[in-house]
């Protein structure tokens, strides 16, 4: 027995020695949002610095932002910039602020399955709020059939499919419902996690692409790279300007352009439903939550080094995966920016 | 306790022997303080999990009251939280469960404790003993791919289309939903209500089976009529015991059920358990409300388990005592 | 014969075919699951996932390295906190004490026992990862630990208390203290039953993903020590499930047939070796 115990105790000891040199592991967590584009720059980002590991978890902005007020994690993301009150929970708790920083730009898609629609379906903003209030519930209701004429739409019931967890995607999609629709302006409102008229309820941009993959006649909303990786069905919207558009980068980037010239020092803003001819409606920034102050400098350095490298050198994977770079201005701003991390 | 006499201090099963080297009590002390210790941690962890929950919910408790449990709102925002949808699916989830697993549990449970020879029926039990040690997350697994595509496409339809006069099968077929979540969690809670079936019911007296026999009855008339009614306390406990389990289960549940807060006839519809919503929105819930709101839905499910658990014990206990009287006579 | 009492035997073959049906059906509920697994799994096993780390979104290949490993740590740390405790616990009550003390902390054991492993991950949640500041490898074996110690405890008093008298009788009279009589004789005699019901509360808590989502979390790369997230094959298996990847599916299937199969053999290894003449409590 004794043996054994000292056996134990010391190749425990030996393993925690092991275990604990070597790499540094710096964690975050938040928005699915833009998790394609995230984990393959951490990815690049370790193999250019071995020894800097930044783990990624995908789970959603709203527990990004409840993680990192918690101080669980060492950095957060969201796609729905922080309130006023959330910033002072984390203000109040830690003592200094915390910062945003936009990474890059992503559009929000309906997606559908519905058997023999190959083109995409156009989409009008009263059609949207009126599946997702519930009004609409069949394919070929007039309200969609109307603006795809010549496309055979079935009597099928429409399955809608929302985020069950705390998104930022719903915080982009339902901001621009609230912007087009006074009916869904007042109820539900806008917000990262609210009370859904209708409908199932996906974990995560992955859950929900999963689920609309697997359910026919299904509609809903996810970033742009889910739906060209899995090959699913997205539609065009029409934009405040009376186009219907489809989100690519020159769309995405049209409806940045505005913004870009105008951006707060903190980087909040929402550019749904922007002007422009070509601008597509549903999109935005994502944002990185980076707290001011590090009490680690190795983990701040690494951040400040790789936010650096994001900003620059990481842009150019952003296109392959569907988003689009952010603008020259909003880099600037940024590169000068990151020397609030202290 | 034990200082000035010999006797070592009374305890367990081997009592009242004298240890006449007074230095070895040194020894057997320091044992039972060591061991005494351990089994404290035990009690003390359990006292601070029930504390835990109990403080983690009290903002909570005090807002909501006792609305808590029939509103039907869960609406983070607006800072408006009732449990009664999750409640809802929670139980109907179950007793879909055992609405499928008792007749099969009960009826695998007689073939193997009257009918099938010792050997069979002691493989049998080997096999379905070795299903409850599936985890749940495989049965997610399952229920996603297999479970759900075959009640969109094959058994929804097919209710739909002869029973959809019931209000029980209408709406649309997601394949996702109470009734497969119901479905998923029958397969995981029977081989409970097999295995400790067919142990009350392997503990009933021959004689009682033996006496019905002589009386004329036939095979299937002894078993139901006279050895079934002879166990029911005991089974009744192992329905508990698998209710119980349904109700905590997590991870398959919310791979198949749908995940949204409704209240609905339909088993075709998509709705939420407890053991879900606080799976997927714990990681994220900011502020303390809806923090505390979710915990006091564990603590819901928590007395709700730890009740049906200890009825299921006690029913179990009952029988054995039962049939040990019984006996004797 | 009369026709009632044929009537009556056709009744009585017919209901207990029925039951035989019953049987038939729940065990072949688990064939197929070790079909579909084996199936799915089997084609989707290959020496990639078990020794490389998890690819970008999107990208095809990669493996569980880190998960295997992970869970291999979690069980560890678990088993470290867990066995202690659930033993010890277990030679108190068989060995030492009595009344109420003996059944309180039977009490308090079984409560333990049946608490949802959500709210199990709850408690961890606050216990372990909020003070510390930290998702850590330490929290999520903690979860595991309480789900380990209760059946722990339980098989240990119960065989113990299976030793018979005359062993013990013997030792003492040939002089020897309690504690020497429980570690050198008693224990030693039931090592073989408490042994078991480790490796079966083990094979539980291995499949458990529910505690580990707010403890362990999840860690795309190796994680380095005990007190950062760490990557597990249950949560794994999850988040690859219900995500719409073809390639992630895949390696879930894999994932799976591998922790099933793990669990299985532990189970029927731990069941065969007691298999010689000791029963197994029901938990």
């Amino acid at each position: 027995m004794k043996r054994f115990a000292g056996f134990l105790f010391v190749a425990l000891a030996v393993a925690g020695a092991v275990w604990a040199q070597g790499a540094l592991l710096i964690n975050g967590a938040g928005a699915s949002f833009p998790n394609a584009i995230y984990s393959k720059w951490f990815d690049e980002y370790h193999k250019k610095f071995s020894n800097v590991q930044i783990n990624y978890q995908s789970v959603g902005s709203g527990a990004g932002i409840k993680q990192v007020t918690e101080g669980t994690v060492d950095f957060g993301a969201s796609d729905g910039p922080m309130n006023d009150d959330q910033i002072k929970a984390y203000t109040d708790k830690h003592g200094s602020g915390i910062l945003h920083f936009p990474t890059v730009l992503g559009a929000v898609v309906p997606i559908y399955n519905v058997a023999g629609v190959s083109a995409p379906l156009n989409f009008t903003p009263e059609a949207l709020a009126g599946i997702f209030l519930g009004r609409i519930t069949k394919w070929n209701d007039p309200a969609i059939a109307g603006a795809n004429k010549g496309v055979n739409l079935p009597s099928a019931d429409i399955v809608v499919v929302h985020r069950s967890d705390g998104s930022g995607t719903t915080y982009i999609w339902t901001d621009y419902l609230s912007k087009i629709s006074t009916d869904w302006n007042a109820k539900p409102g806008k917000g990262s996690s609210i009370s859904w008229p209708v409908g199932l309820g996906g974990k995560g941009s992955e859950g929900v692409t999963g689920l609309i993959k697997q359910t026919p006649n299904s509609f809903g909303y996810v970033e742009l790279t889910y739906a060209v990786q899995n090959n699913i069905g997205y539609g065009t919207v029409k934009n405040s300007s009376g186009a219907f558009v489809k989100a690519d980068f020159s769309s995405v980037s049209a409806a940045a352009a505005s913004a870009a010239k105008s951006m707060p020092d903190d980087f909040r803003v929402s550019i749904t439903n922007a002007d422009g001819k070509t601008a597509y409606p549903i999109c935005s920034f994502t944002w990185l939550l980076i707290p001011e102050k590090f009490s680690d400098g190795g983990k701040r350095d690494a951040l400040k080094g790789m936010i650096k490298w994001a900003l620059t050198d990481g842009q150019s994977f952003a296109e392959p995966l569907s988003f689009a770079k952010l603008p020259k201005e909003v880099v600037a701003k940024e590169l000068k920016a990151i020397d609030k991390i202290q | 306790m034990a200082a000035s006499t010999t006797t070592v201090p009374n305890a367990g099963p081997v009592s009242g022997s004298r240890s006449f080297l007074s230095k070895l009590r040194e020894g057997d002390e320091i044992a039972r303080v060591v061991t005494f210790l351990f089994a404290s941690t035990v009690v003390l962890v359990t006292i601070l999990l029930v504390l835990e929950l109990w403080h983690g919910s009290s903002l909570a408790r005090h807002k909501f009251g006792f609305a808590f449990f029939v509103t039907s709102v869960w609406d983070p925002i607006a800072g408006d939280f009732g449990a009664l949808p999750f409640i809802y699916g929670t139980l109907v989830t179950a007793f879909v469960s055992l609405a499928i697993a008792v007749p099969l549990g009960i009826g695998a449970a007689i073939f193997l404790a009257e009918l099938a020879p010792q050997k069979v029926s002691d493989t049998l039990q080997f096999f379905i003993d070795l299903l409850a040690a599936v985890p749940s997350v495989i049965y997610g697994l399952l229920g996603i791919f297999i479970i759900v595509p075959l009640m969109r496409e094959y058994i929804q339809p097919f209710l739909k289309a002869t029973l959809g006069f019931l209000p029980l099968f209408t709406g649309p077929a997601y394949g996702i939903g109470f009734f497969t979540a119901g479905i998923v969690l029958a397969i995981m809670v029977i081989p409970y209500i097999v295995s400790v079936s067919r142990e009350v019911l392997l503990s009933v007296p021959r004689d009682q089976r033996e006496a019905a026999l002589a009386l004329g009855s036939t095979r299937w008339e002894s078993t139901w009529k006279v050895v079934v009614p002879f166990a029911r306390t005991g089974i009744m406990g192992s329905i508990f015991l698998a209710l119980a389990r349904a109700l905590g289960e997590t991870m398959a549940v919310t791979m198949v059920i749908g995940n949204t807060p409704t209240i609905s006839a339909s088993l075709f519809s998509p709705g939420y358990s407890i053991a879900a919503v606080i799976a997927n929105e714990f990681s994220e819930a900011t502020g303390d409300l809806y923090l505390q709101s979710l915990i006091e839905l564990g603590l819901v499910l928590f007395i709700l388990t730890f009740i049906l658990n200890g009825l299921a014990r006690l029913l179990i206990i009952l029988t054995a005592q039962r049939g040990s009287e019984m006996g004797r006579t | 014969m009369t026709a009632r009492l044929r009537y009556r035997k056709l009744v009585s073959g017919f209901m207990l075919g029925m039951t035989g049906l019953a049987a038939l059906i729940t065990v072949a509920v688990l064939f197929f699951i070790l079909g579909y697994l084996v199936y799915h799994g089997g084609t989707s096993i290959n020496w990639d996932f078990f020794t490389k780390l998890p690819t970008p979104v999107g990208e095809n290949g990669g493996g569980m390295a880190n998960a295997i490993v992970g869970s291999a740590k979690l069980l560890f740390l678990a088993s470290l906190i867990g066995v202690p405790i659930g033993f010890f616990g277990g030679v108190y009550l068989a060995e030492f004490s009595g009344g109420a003390v003996a059944f309180i902390v039977r009490y308090a054991a079984d409560l333990l026992n049946g608490v949802p492993s959500i709210v199990i991950g709850i408690f961890a949640y606050a216990l372990v990862v909020l003070p510390f500041k930290h998702y850590s490898t330490l929290a999520g074996s903690f979860a595991l630990a309480l789900m380990m110690i209760p059946i722990t405890l339980r098989s240990t008093e119960q065989f113990l208390q299976a030793v018979p008298g005359s062993l013990r009788e013997g030792a003492m009279a040939l002089g020897a203290s309690k504690s020497r009589t429980i570690a050198s004789v008693v224990v030693p005699a039931a090592y073989r039953g408490i042994l078991t019901a480790i490796l079966l509360a083990l094979a539980r808590v291995a499949g458990e993903t529910a505690p580990l989502l707010f403890t362990a979390f999840g860690n795309r790369f190796w994680s380095p020590n005990w007190s950062q997230p760490t990557a597990s094959l249950p949560v794994m298996i999850y988040t690859y499930a219900i995500s719409p990847y073809d390639d992630w599916h895949r390696q879930a299937w894999a994932a799976g047939l591998v922790l099933l199969g793990l669990i299985l053999v532990v189970n029927i290894v731990a069941r065969a070796i007691l298999a010689r003449g000791v029963s197994i409590p029901r938990t």
